[in-house]
């Protein structure tokens, strides 16, 4: 064999794609937020494993498990965050699962710091770039790491 | 980029993970699936591990054009697998954006499979399709290792590695519907010569008689010519509705008396050395394609400072192909 041969790459890419499982938990009307949300989390270069409306977070937390998702995200268009995500945080902490909540919506600024304090890694408001949600699903995936 | 604790696997966790996985443990399935999408090193290591425990699973490939129904159909087929005490696994490939490598994975909410045995994987193409060629047969090795049985991978049968992959299968189901993929693109898209069975779904649809007397002319062609009898025999059209269930049922009678018809003719033996010849080719395939890359970096400038205008293309390949070949102490 050449030398060409001998030196071809073998390692495994440490640049793939963050896996991220997005849903909207509740049973609240439509999923076209969370489309929009799906797309902008493609073209940050993300999988999205994309699950639409009325899912429980049993469901989110199996299939988390199937996908070997690094993020959790949850779209939140009506009220019920401050309930629905320390919700999920919990289910995803009793089954063991290390695995960051990302909440999109329109919060109102006062539920930030208790919805952080509940465990969920960050909020994003409905006008963040694709970048902003691309850098800071990337943070908190790192910061889990 | 990703978890640092999913990317550094030393060969004691991927052995570790194994016994987790083949001990029904979800999560580690799942990791492992993520190491095989990752290839490299790490993911020989899977398939050294899984390779020994490989043989038992039905594989059945799902492939026709986009929209088809076919995500539906595979979850009332899930339905009719758990239904017979099985416990299935379904790869779901869908296409990347060339653009930013993302991808919105969609398969996964259609299947929607209320049946808790089933182990569902959404994989993208990750930009490049000779990727797959290397992942899908790892994924599914993975589910064969870890006891899934079926094991049912979903493509869109557009690109020439999606239909390969699927045409790997024990069984391949060819999905055409009214509408979209007439018999005649399925033709075109060389869908018809993989098929081990044909679906026409959404059978509630008019039209779907039609594309039925569409396949029925061109399997009657393929008998013609002879066609058939090295494809195995003609291949059965099942008409359903994948949304209300209807023909479902025989559908998966048709499937399994497939298989059972392979394992008795003893054409199974060839169909799984087959696919295992198929994988080595798209591996000796990754290899060469590195070494070439590899060869041109390095040699390239050098070999056209050394030639002259008039070397024609073929010349220099040429070269370079001896220089590959002939060993280490070639003279530059
Ligand atoms: N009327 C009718 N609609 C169906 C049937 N099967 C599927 N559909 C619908 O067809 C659309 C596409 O279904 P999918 O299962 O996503 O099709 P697919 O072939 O997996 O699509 P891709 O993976 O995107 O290529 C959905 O709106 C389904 O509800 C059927 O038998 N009859
Ligand atoms: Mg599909």
């Amino acid at each position: 064999m050449s030398e060409a041969a001998s030196s071809v790459e073998t390692e495994s890419s440490s640049d793939a794609p963050l896996r991220i499982v997005l849903a909207k938990i509740g049973f609240d009307g439509h999923d076209r937020g969370l489309r929009v949300v799906a797309r902008i989390l493609r073209d940050a270069g993300c999988e999205v494993i994309y699950l639409g409306l009325r899912q429980t977070n049993e469901d989110i937390v199996s299939v988390a498990e199937q996908e070997d998702a690094d993020c959790i995200g949850l779209s939140m268009h009506n009220a019920g965050h401050m309930t629905l995500a320390p919700k999920m945080v919990e289910a995803l902490r009793a089954a063991e699962l290390d695995i960051p909540v990302v909440v999109g919506g329109i919060i109102p600024e006062s539920d930030i710091e208790p919805l952080k304090k509940a465990g969920v890694a960050a909020i994003l408001g409905p006008g963040a770039s694709a970048e902003e949600v691309g850098r800071t699903v990337r943070d908190v995936v790192n910061a889990r790491a | 980029m990703r978890q640092s604790n999913k990317i550094k696997h030393r060969n004691s966790d991927i052995g570790e993970l194994f016994e987790r996985a083949t001990s029904g443990e979800r999560r580690a399935v799942g990791r492992l699936l993520s190491i095989v999408e990752g290839g490299g090193a790490p993911a020989d290591q899977v398939a050294r591990l899984g390779h020994p425990l490989v043989g038992r699973a039905h594989v059945i490939g799902i492939t026709g054009p986009p929209g088809a129904g076919k995500s539906t159909l595979v979850g009332k087929l899930v339905s009719e697998a758990e239904k017979a005490g099985k416990r299935p696994a379904v790869l779901a490939v869908d296409p990347s954006s060339p653009l930013t490598g993302g991808a919105i994975l969609g398969d996964r909410v259609r299947i929607d499979a209320n049946n808790v045995n089933t182990f569902i994987r959404s994989v993208a193409t990750r930009g490049h399709s000779g990727g797959l060629a290397l992942s899908v047969p790892g994924s599914v090795r993975v589910f064969d290792a870890s006891g899934f049985d079926p094991v049912i991978v979903e493509t869109v049968g557009v690109g020439q590695v999606e239909v390969d992959v699927t045409a790997t299968a024990d069984t391949t189901v060819v999905v055409a519907n009214p509408g979209t993929g007439d018999a005649v693109q399925a033709n075109k898209a060389g869908l018809l010569e993989v098929a081990d069975i044909f679906v026409v779904n959404k059978s509630d649809h008019s039209g779907a008689n039609d594309v039925r007397r569409d396949l029925e002319i061109m399997l009657d062609l393929s008998h013609a010519t002879g066609a058939e009898d090295v494809a195995g025999g003609r291949a059965p059209i099942v008409m359903t509705n994948s949304l209300d269930g209807d023909g479902i049922a025989e559908l998966w009678t048709t499937i399994t008396e497939h298989y059972e018809h392979l394992v008795e003719s003893d054409r199974l033996v060839g169909r799984r050395s087959h696919r295992l010849k198929t994988e080595v080719r798209s591996r000796l395939l990754t290899g060469l394609e590195g070494m070439a890359d590899h060869l041109l970096a390095q040699r390239f400038e050098a070999l056209r400072r050394a030639s002259d205008e008039s070397t024609a293309p073929s010349e220099l390949s040429e070269q370079l192909l001896v220089e590959l070949f002939a060993g280490p102490n070639v003279d530059d």
